[in-house]
């Protein structure tokens, strides 16, 4: 990860995450991960199912505790915390799920919904809570009348703002989406990409912003980190996406979109087996049974992140020197 | 091939689509595109003869090689479906049963249409699943639903629709669920499909990108009515209605404007 002039608000140090399975097997859902998150900036993670960027964010999180490896939050280790200090600190670090109806108890009304963090961390009182929904509302433009609404009574777009107003309604330093935009329609996800961008600018709020889908995500972050089967395999800035992505995985995932401006005429050169089970990964390189530019030493030896270019990482063994 | 002429479907008083007209000829691909709950997925149940309780075609006619498919007996529809009209679902894999190996299934819908025996049919099922790249097709033959994953079992999905060659596939959102070096997968061999078999399909996709990728022709929905119909080119380039120049500014794409 490439050092900005201040510091980052959340980073990962060799984080690693095993989980044990029945059989007394192992699996490494995240393998050395090193990333960093800063005050305005949105890192994009990407990959497919079972690469682990679920896994990641839970760790962000505090939902869950890395096997090995550490996590700072301005600075504060937050994999040693104790109980208390550990619900202090979650107001700083929000989440957006994706899909609010099952992140929503039906049987709460939106006001009580949005408001629910800041009862919880005594910043309101009980009477403030009917202003405040409705201030929040206003924040990711939604009518205000829909503070007396229950999830049910709205559509995807408008749960899904709901949900970005209870991450924001703490003023978190970051804010976590995991596939937030996956399960609505084009038009829709555009709006909530925009809401979020606002957002960011105006509160100074660092985004991580999980998403398999490599368009979008290049759209909307600073810097991309892309993932599979655990592990980071290259991290570029997202404007570069396109033109610079090396590693054979980014790749074969760029040769998978599909936009309506591509020539329709172009085989698909997409790859064709399936990833491996992540209980059996390979030795070595995680890819290497799909790529078509397998070395030897690819089946022994695992690549490092190396640096090769400005704001540019490739984990994999056709860049070494 | 296929020809729908002002179809109105509607579930109890409501209509849910709206004078709904489009035609196929054989081998083509048309997409039908739109957003959640524009009526895109109905229009093919209906093709199929499968709207779901409630649903029934009120207005227009839906022929198929010349024959109205709304005064089809049981019968007919049986020979029909499966024979010279599959579908294919979001997911193959939730549309199985899943305490029933992928073997009993695939060779019991092989005998339904086919007097063949067991053992046959088993062989003809595993070389459909090896002609859809699923290596060692005896073992998934062995396998339940669940020790697949999405893609193969969306390919389980699709070697079984194309197990009799039928004329007409309905594809409803097959690609939705995969992940995307999947989908890129799903979509070659579908198109291999028409290219080897000469098989019409109807694909259902909210995906435009996907839906201009494989769609001779391009049907754009909202709210049950068509918004804009036509070749490929000709809605991607210079589309008619608001709705659909929206919708695709609305795609992400890799050269597109950045938010940030």
């Amino acid at each position: 990860m490439f050092d900005q002039k201040e510091k980052p608000i959340l980073e990962a140090k060799h984080v690693t995450r095993i989980f044990s399975v029945s059989g007394g097997r192992f699996l490494r859902a995240n393998n050395d991960i090193n990333l960093k998150l800063y005050r305005g900036r949105t890192l994009g993670i990407v990959g497919e199912s079972g690469c682990g960027k679920s896994t990641l964010m839970r760790m962000f999180v505090q939902l869950d505790q890395p096997t090995e490896g550490e996590i700072f939050f301005a600075g504060k280790n937050i994999t040693s915390m104790n109980k208390k200090e550990r619900r202090e600190n979650r107001r700083h670090i929000q989440m957006v799920f994706q899909d609010p109806l099952s992140a929503f108890n039906p049987k709460m009304k939106i006001k009580d919904i949005i408001c629910e963090p800041l009862l919880n961390f005594k910043m309101i009182s009980g009477k403030e809570k009917d202003a405040e929904a409705r201030r929040l509302l206003r924040l990711v433009e939604l009518p205000e009348e829909f503070a007396d609404r229950y999830p049910h009574n709205m559509s995807g777009g408008q749960r899904q703002r709901v949900g970005i107003a209870r991450a924001i309604a703490l003023e978190p330093e970051v804010i976590l989406c995991d596939e937030a935009t996956s399960a609505l329609d084009v038009s829709v996800q555009k709006n909530i990409m925009e809401l979020l961008v606002r957002l960011q600018r105006e509160k100074n709020i660092a985004i991580g912003f999980i998403c398999h889908d490599i368009a979008l995500v290049s759209q909307i972050s600073h810097q991309i980190a892309v993932m599979y089967l655990g592990n980071v395999v290259e991290v570029l800035s997202g404007a570069q996406m396109k033109e610079s992505a090396r590693h054979p995985y980014s790749m074969a995932l760029l040769d998978s979109v599909f936009d309506t401006n591509m020539d329709f005429s172009r085989k698909i050169e997409s790859i064709d087996s399936e990833i491996p089970s992540p209980l059996d990964v390979p030795p070595g390189c995680p890819f290497q049974n799909r790529c078509d530019q397998c070395m030897e030493i690819c089946r022994k030896e695992r690549p490092a992140l190396r640096k090769i270019g400005e704001e540019h990482e490739v984990a994999c063994h056709l860049f070494d020197e | 091939m296929l020809e729908l002429k002002n179809v109105t479907i509607s579930y109890g008083d409501r209509p849910a689509v709206k004078d709904f007209g489009m035609t196929l000829k054989k081998g083509e691909i048309v997409s039908l595109v739109g957003e959640s709950g524009s009526g895109k997925t109905t229009v093919i149940r209906a093709v199929l003869g499968l709207l779901p309780g409630g649903g029934r075609v009120t207005g227009g006619d839906i022929l198929f090689e010349g024959n109205s498919l709304l005064k089809n007996t049981n019968e007919q529809w049986r020979r029909l479906r499966g024979m010279d009209i599959s579908m294919i679902f979001q997911d193959s894999g939730a549309m199985m049963n899943p305490i029933r190996k992928i073997g009993g299934v695939f060779v019991e819908y092989i005998r339904t249409h086919e007097k063949i025996s067991r053992k046959d049919a088993w062989e003809k099922g595993v070389k459909m699943l090896e002609r859809m790249r699923l290596p060692d097709g005896d073992h998934i033959m062995k396998s339940y639903p669940f020790q697949l994953s999405g893609g193969m079992r969306q390919r389980v999905g699709i070697a079984m629709a194309m197990t009799f060659q039928p004329k007409l596939l309905l594809a409803d959102e097959p690609t939705s669920a995969l992940d995307v070096t999947t989908q890129a997968q799903i979509v070659r061999q579908m198109m291999e499909l028409r290219d080897e078999y000469g098989t019409s399909i109807i694909m259902v996709t909210h995906n435009l990108g996907v839906a201009a990728y494989m769609g001779d022709k391009i049907i754009v929905m909202q709210h049950g009515k068509i918004m804009d119909q036509g070749k490929r080119e000709q809605i991607l380039r210079s589309p008619q209605s608001e709705y659909t120049r929206g919708l695709i500014a609305a795609v992400p794409t890799l050269e597109g404007e950045r938010y940030v």
